[in-house]
């Protein structure tokens, strides 16, 4: 029997601090995606009641504990750090813990470096975006003193490439 | 140049394509070949109100019907397809059975 290593999207590549912030790879745990079938949207609030969720409204991220419930579309949510239940009746339910990277970029002025690359107004943000990040498509989700991204997990190399120049520049900018 | 998503709030128009006018909204019925050639390829240029098809592709993935004008550029609607027309909506919802097997 062959024996398969999990690894995760960046592996090998461990935090960087740069301009007083830190950039890391995050591990989400299980992600997946829960869209409602028209009509549902009473009986899958019902099903999320005992996780103690309620389905995120646009830009919203709900939390109970270590599990998130964030918005990423019309009609659609990311489940992140539990599995979902027996909701197949009600919601399109997909997998899609090893189709992302995630990312954190925490520390006083993170904005700052999200706003060479996010064109959204990061002062203004609710809980959970879905915008770019760069040519990227990317999910922003407010975390701690910081945020956490998603990007495809393909692009994981490009993204962590175009943050880690935005705080060098960011790094240098402060040094003047 | 911003687009305000009902859904996502104003946003840059960089998060959005641009797919044309909202004529794609009526497909004709029937075999009428004519009007089918004018639903793909006749479109009036009007200096004025437009109303447009925009994709929030970046974003929530919502379609959206943009009233924009071609003289001030000003924008002074956004809609959601799925709300302007039931009819459209109608079409795109799951049919019969979703879990056999």
């Amino acid at each position: 029997m062959v024996e398969l290593i999990a690894k995760s999207a960046l592996a090998g590549q461990g935090p960087i601090t740069l301009a007083g912030l830190t950039l890391a790879e995050v591990d989400l745990g299980q992600v997946t995606s829960i869209a409602p079938y028209a009509g549902q949207e009473k009986a899958l609030a019902a099903a999320l009641k005992p996780l103690g969720l309620a389905f995120p409204k646009p830009n919203e991220l709900r939390a109970k504990g270590a599990v998130r419930l964030a918005w990423t579309g019309r009609g659609q949510a990311f489940l992140i750090g539990a599995a979902p239940g027996d909701w197949a009746e009600i919601a399109a339910l997909t997998d899609q813990s090893d189709g992302w990277a995630a990312l954190s970029l925490t520390g006083a002025g993170a904005e700052d470096v999200l706003a060479r690359l996010v064109p959204v107004d990061l002062r203004g943000m609710g809980a959970a975006a879905r915008s770019s990040l760069g040519h990227m498509g990317v999910i922003l989700m407010r975390h701690k003193d910081g945020f956490e991204l998603m990007v495809f997990r393909s692009m994981a190399r490009t993204a962590w490439h175009e943050i880690e120049a935005a705080m060098k520049m960011q790094a240098a900018r402060q040094a003047l | 140049m911003r687009i305000t998503c009902p859904l996502c709030g104003p946003r840059d128009r960089r998060e959005f394509y641009y797919y044309g006018s909202e004529d794609y909204l009526t497909l004709p019925e029937g075999e009428d070949f004519d009007a089918i050639d004018a639903h793909l390829h006749l479109r009036d240029n009007p200096a004025g109100e437009v109303r447009d098809l925009w994709y929030h592709e970046m974003g929530c993935a919502s379609w959206l019907r943009v009233t924009r004008n071609t003289v001030t550029h000003a924008i002074s609607g956004v809609a959601l397809v799925a709300d302007v027309d039931a009819s459209i909506s109608a079409k795109m919802k799951p049919r019969g059975v979703r879990n056999e097997g």
